[in-house]
């Protein structure tokens, strides 16, 4: 777990400075722009709004947030319950 | 290496994961870019599917009651995941993984439709993330090919012999690509008018590839390390598959 958490360490950072040198202005679009959009409007369909628009301000950033929140604090308090360590001779569940 | 060290490279990981920028989608199709009768088409596609899906989940739950929750757990995951954007640097743009593949080795096959269909509807209702009229073609190209494709690569591979690792990394990997694979294919079907689909589809698949095949990878990867971990801490997990799936 070590080596994975140090791996993840060194790869996050890389590409944050990936980021930074690079610079996002108008880079690193998804590819539903850069493909499915972009074949879309040359075929004469772009995307329409959708039926439901969520994109007001930060209102989404603070409901994933808070189920962010909540689900972590779930998720980490039972967290042993749903992964128990590892036993000794490597056979699962330390517990029944 | 202390486990202050240990701690501190789970800091650095969140907090450089937390920079990334956000909003960045992948394979989904937006509302609106398919005519009705294709949007209509894809419906039919996913229809038996999403039957058979819903058949095995009450079989198997009737056998073994705490099912529902490891695919309610497993939903989660391919809802998060499937939302996640990834930078490729190697194309300067970003996409999501799908976590069909891995959804479909730890609860089959017709499960990882049910939760990618809930999972696309979630996403295309609130987070403005495929769209309602192009449900049907993204349950097929994510949940149908993605997952179908990743479990027959687990079997396959389990059946030459091949170790865990090697056939979740392989069910990770070809249900990443083969979804991609799937929307290309539903796009140019719907988009080439008089034009040749064959022709478009190569074109939009050659499109898709400086991303998704590096993605492709980073997904086998996380499949891989996702299976690893279930199985070392909860074995018994990955017996319920074993128990057997209705279709």
């Amino acid at each position: 777990m070590r080596r994975v958490a140090v791996a993840g360490a060194v790869v996050s950072l890389a590409t944050v400075l990936v980021f930074a040198v690079a610079g996002p202005g108008g880079q690193w679009e998804g590819v539903d722009k850069t493909v499915v959009a972009k074949f879309a409007e040359e075929a004469g369909r772009p995307p329409r709004e959708p039926y439901i628009n969520t994109d007001r301000g930060d209102l989404l950033l603070f409901l994933f947030l808070l189920a962010g929140g909540a689900g972590g604090c779930v998720g980490g308090y039972f967290f042993r319950e749903l992964f128990p360590p590892k036993t000794r001779d490597g056979s699962g569940r330390k517990d029944g | 290496m202390t486990v202050r060290w240990e701690k501190a490279a789970y800091v650095l990981w969140i907090v450089a994961l937390a920079l990334l920028p956000g909003r960045a989608y992948g394979m989904h199709i937006s509302e609106g870019i398919l005519p009705p009768g294709w949007a209509g088409f894809w419906f039919l596609v996913a229809a038996p599917f999403l039957v058979l899906g819903m058949r095995d989940l009450r079989i198997r739950a009737g056998r073994a009651p705490h099912f529902k929750t490891l695919v309610g757990l497993v939903g989660a995951g391919v809802f998060v995941v499937s939302c996640m954007p990834i930078p490729v640097p190697t194309a300067g743009t970003c996409s999501h993984p799908c976590g069909t593949g891995l959804a479909a080795i730890l609860i089959g096959p017709g499960q990882a439709v049910i939760v990618t269909s809930v999972a696309l509807l979630l996403q295309a209702l609130f987070l403005a993330h495929g769209g309602l009229s192009t449900l049907g073609a993204n349950i097929v190209s994510m949940g149908v090919v993605g997952g179908y494709l990743g479990y027959g690569a687990f079997l396959l591979a389990r059946k030459v012999r091949a170790p865990w690792p090697v056939a979740a990394f392989l069910a990770g990997l070809l249900s990443d690509w083969g979804t991609y694979a799937a929307t290309s294919f539903s796009l140019s079907a719907a988009l080439a008018g008089g034009g040749s689909i064959a022709a478009l589809f190569r074109m939009i698949l050659a499109a898709f590839v400086p991303t998704q095949v590096p993605l492709g990878v980073f997904e086998g990867f996380l499949a891989a390390g996702a299976y690893r971990f279930i199985r070392t801490r909860r074995p018994e997990l990955l017996e319920l598959p074993a128990e057997g799936w209705a279709p």
